[in-house]
């Protein structure tokens, strides 16, 4: 195991190296200088000026030494300083974004593993009932639907027609003065409707894997055996079939680690959390272009470990796999 | 007999699935709605008229009328040329480059396989939606930009599809005979080996144009993408948040109308795929 893990990591590398790479190409190759809109915007500006304004943020060298410099500062976790006026590192900003953002994933993830799989196992049980072609209209159109649309229209009946859930921001404004319990009710409220809009894409999706590894595993030999060892059909299901079922949607939920945090722009966005994805919209919109290949490059590693966790996980849980 | 030939039964196979077939139908409407977008729509869709702003939906407005008092049903009517042409751009561009880099890893193999699939890893780890959102903003939002950059973050699925056809099509007998009697590699690539991998490539740009709709109405909705006055579906649902507390018809026709296109492709891609190898329905 260590040193499947070992090799995992060794892999990782060239991956992380190419991350930095693109990163740094896809903002600097653009045209539009990130001085821009300090310098466009004067018509006064002289030449010396924005050379000076070049100079501070580092953008006179040539753009292999202005790589290999931010590569180096990237080593030791330092992403330089934001464009932004208040000039903080870019590091600090990040990091006290993350944790709202990776709270709606996390909470978002668990929401659709407790529902999805109840959902794909019932319907693989019950193949053409009517709650299996139910659900496969759900998942269908689960796919379809534009996740800021549903946002917008949850946010009508519920925060503008019923008045039951607010409809911005993570907490009200007399937060402060609510006693305790009513401050965690407050809290839960304002992370209903953006828990339930970045959960309702991945449902559909892993409901119907779900369904259709069941249905693989069902018609198993090892499951004729344990219905025919007389069995309970619910110990069958769910001990013998589900175990096996369950396998490669470690995967899969490994892989759905980008889209999530994509996601994370739009859902922040109209819901206002002051998330990871809010800051990244705002620092594309402000061209902060530190901040921009910041988040870049940690949404990309945050999708490798979540990989790596996968395929970890799935090591650890299925022994026909040969770690070494 | 002579009717039963794979085209025969591709047809039969796809028109008996009714799904499909709904899906069909929903694309080639859309289709009409796009071409003909100049006489059905019932009002000029930049005709602004400040008296009639935000009207509900009425006998004179079906759907009822935006904050510049524009006509939303005709605004709709010419959003679905913007959402066509950035789906079948977007794929077009993804799916041709797509099928070139995994034409390349899977039929030279080696370093070259190596290269390119290590590139794909790489691209595959960004949240898409992070890396589309980045580029934009900074070439200016244009729909021609949008468009592009979809197509050039979209291509990795289709890579891997091709290259993995590759990898079994190039040991078949038809390739080493090309191959034996001298045919260059690009007639054997482009001529003996591509028209044989087709299928999956139809099926993955179906599925393609429904998610590059999507990508280019939340980028209009957060105001990157087509910009105003142009009408887009994405763009109509701005206004619709922006008027939330009075105007839902400003947020759900829209929205309607994005959600009933991707249907359409999204069933008509898989019908196309469960009729080519009836093994792979799920």
């Amino acid at each position: 195991m260590f040193h499947y893990l070992l090799k995992r990591l060794a892999s990782m590398v060239p991956l992380l190296f190419g991350i930095t790479l693109v990163s740094f190409m896809v903002i600097h190759l653009a045209p539009g200088a990130p001085t821009g809109l300090q310098t466009d915007l004067n018509p006064r500006i002289t030449a010396e000026a924005r050379a000076r304004l070049e100079a501070i943020y580092g953008l006179d060298k040539p753009l292999h030494t202005q790589y290999l410099i931010w590569l180096k500062r990237l080593m030791f976790l330092d992403f330089g300083n934001s464009f932004s006026t208040d000039g903080r590192a870019v590091m600090d900003k990040i990091v006290e974004r993350v944790p709202v953002t990776v709270l709606i994933n996390v909470l978002s993830m668990l929401l659709i593993i407790l529902t999805a799989i109840p959902i794909g196992v019932i319907s693989a049980r019950y193949q053409n009932s009517l709650f299996d072609k139910f659900t496969t209209v759900f998942v269908f159109i689960g796919f379809a639907v534009p996740s800021f649309w549903l946002a917008l229209l949850l946010m009508i009946l519920f925060g503008v027609n019923l008045e039951w859930l607010p409809i911005s921001g993570l907490k009200s404004l007399n937060y402060e003065y609510l006693p305790t319990f009513d401050m965690i009710v407050d809290r839960v409220k304002h992370l209903i409707l953006p828990i339930f809009v970045s959960a309702f894409g991945g449902l559909a999706g892993l409901s119907r894997y779900t369904r259709s590894n069941m249905l693989e595993v069902i018609r198993q030999d090892y499951i004729m055996t344990a219905r025919s060892k007389g069995l309970k059909e619910r110990d069958v299901i769910f001990k013998h079939a589900l175990r096996n079922a369950l396998l490669p949607i470690v995967t899969i939920l490994g892989l759905s680690v980008p889209g999530l945090i994509g996601g994370s722009v739009i859902f922040e966005t109209i819901f206002a959390i002051p998330g990871m994805g809010q800051l990244f919209y705002k620092s594309v919109m402000a061209r902060d272009y530190p901040v921009v290949m910041g988040i870049l490059v940690i949404g990309a590693v945050l999708t490798l470990l979540g990989n790596l966790i996968a395929d970890l996980s799935y090591a650890l849980a299925d022994p026909r796999i040969k770690v070494a | 007999m002579e009717r039963k030939t794979p085209k025969y039964l591709f047809w039969r196979r796809f028109t008996k699935n009714g799904l499909a077939v709904c899906g069909s139908i929903i694309v080639i409407l859309l289709f009409f709605v796009a071409a003909f977008a100049p006489s059905i729509s019932p009002y000029d869709p930049g005709q602004i008229n400040i008296k009639d702003m935000l009207q509900p939906p009425s006998r004179y407005h079906l759907l009822g009328t935006d904050q510049l008092g524009r006509d939303v049903l005709s605004r709709m009517i010419w959003g679905s040329r913007i959402s066509l042409m950035v789906g079948f751009v977007a794929v077009g561009i993804a799916t041709v480059i797509g099928a070139f880099l995994g034409a390349l890893a899977g039929y030279y193999g080696k370093w070259i396989d190596t290269v390119i699939m290590r590139f794909v890893d790489i691209m595959l780890c960004f949240p898409a939606f992070f890396l589309i959102l980045a580029v934009i903003a900074i070439l200016e939002p244009t729909i021609w930009n949008v468009m592009v950059v979809i197509g050039l973050t979209s291509w990795m699925g289709v890579t891997r599809l091709v290259r993995a056809e590759f990898l079994s099509l190039r040991e078949r007998d038809f390739v080493k005979a090309a191959q034996a009697i001298g045919s260059k590699d690009v007639r054997v690539i482009f001529l003996h080996i591509l028209p044989n991998a087709l299928s999956p490539i139809w099926v993955s740009a179906t599925l393609g144009v429904a998610a590059a709709i999507l990508t280019e109405s939340a980028l209009s909705f957060l105001g990157i993408g087509v910009q105003p006055p142009t009408p887009s579906w994405g763009n109509i649902l701005t206004a619709g948040k922006d008027n939330i507390e009075i105007a839902w018809w400003l947020s759900l026709y829209p929205g309607l109308a994005i959600l009933i296109t991707v249907l359409g492709y999204n069933l008509l891609g898989e019908g196309i795929r469960d009729a080519i190898d009836p093994r792979l329905k799920t």
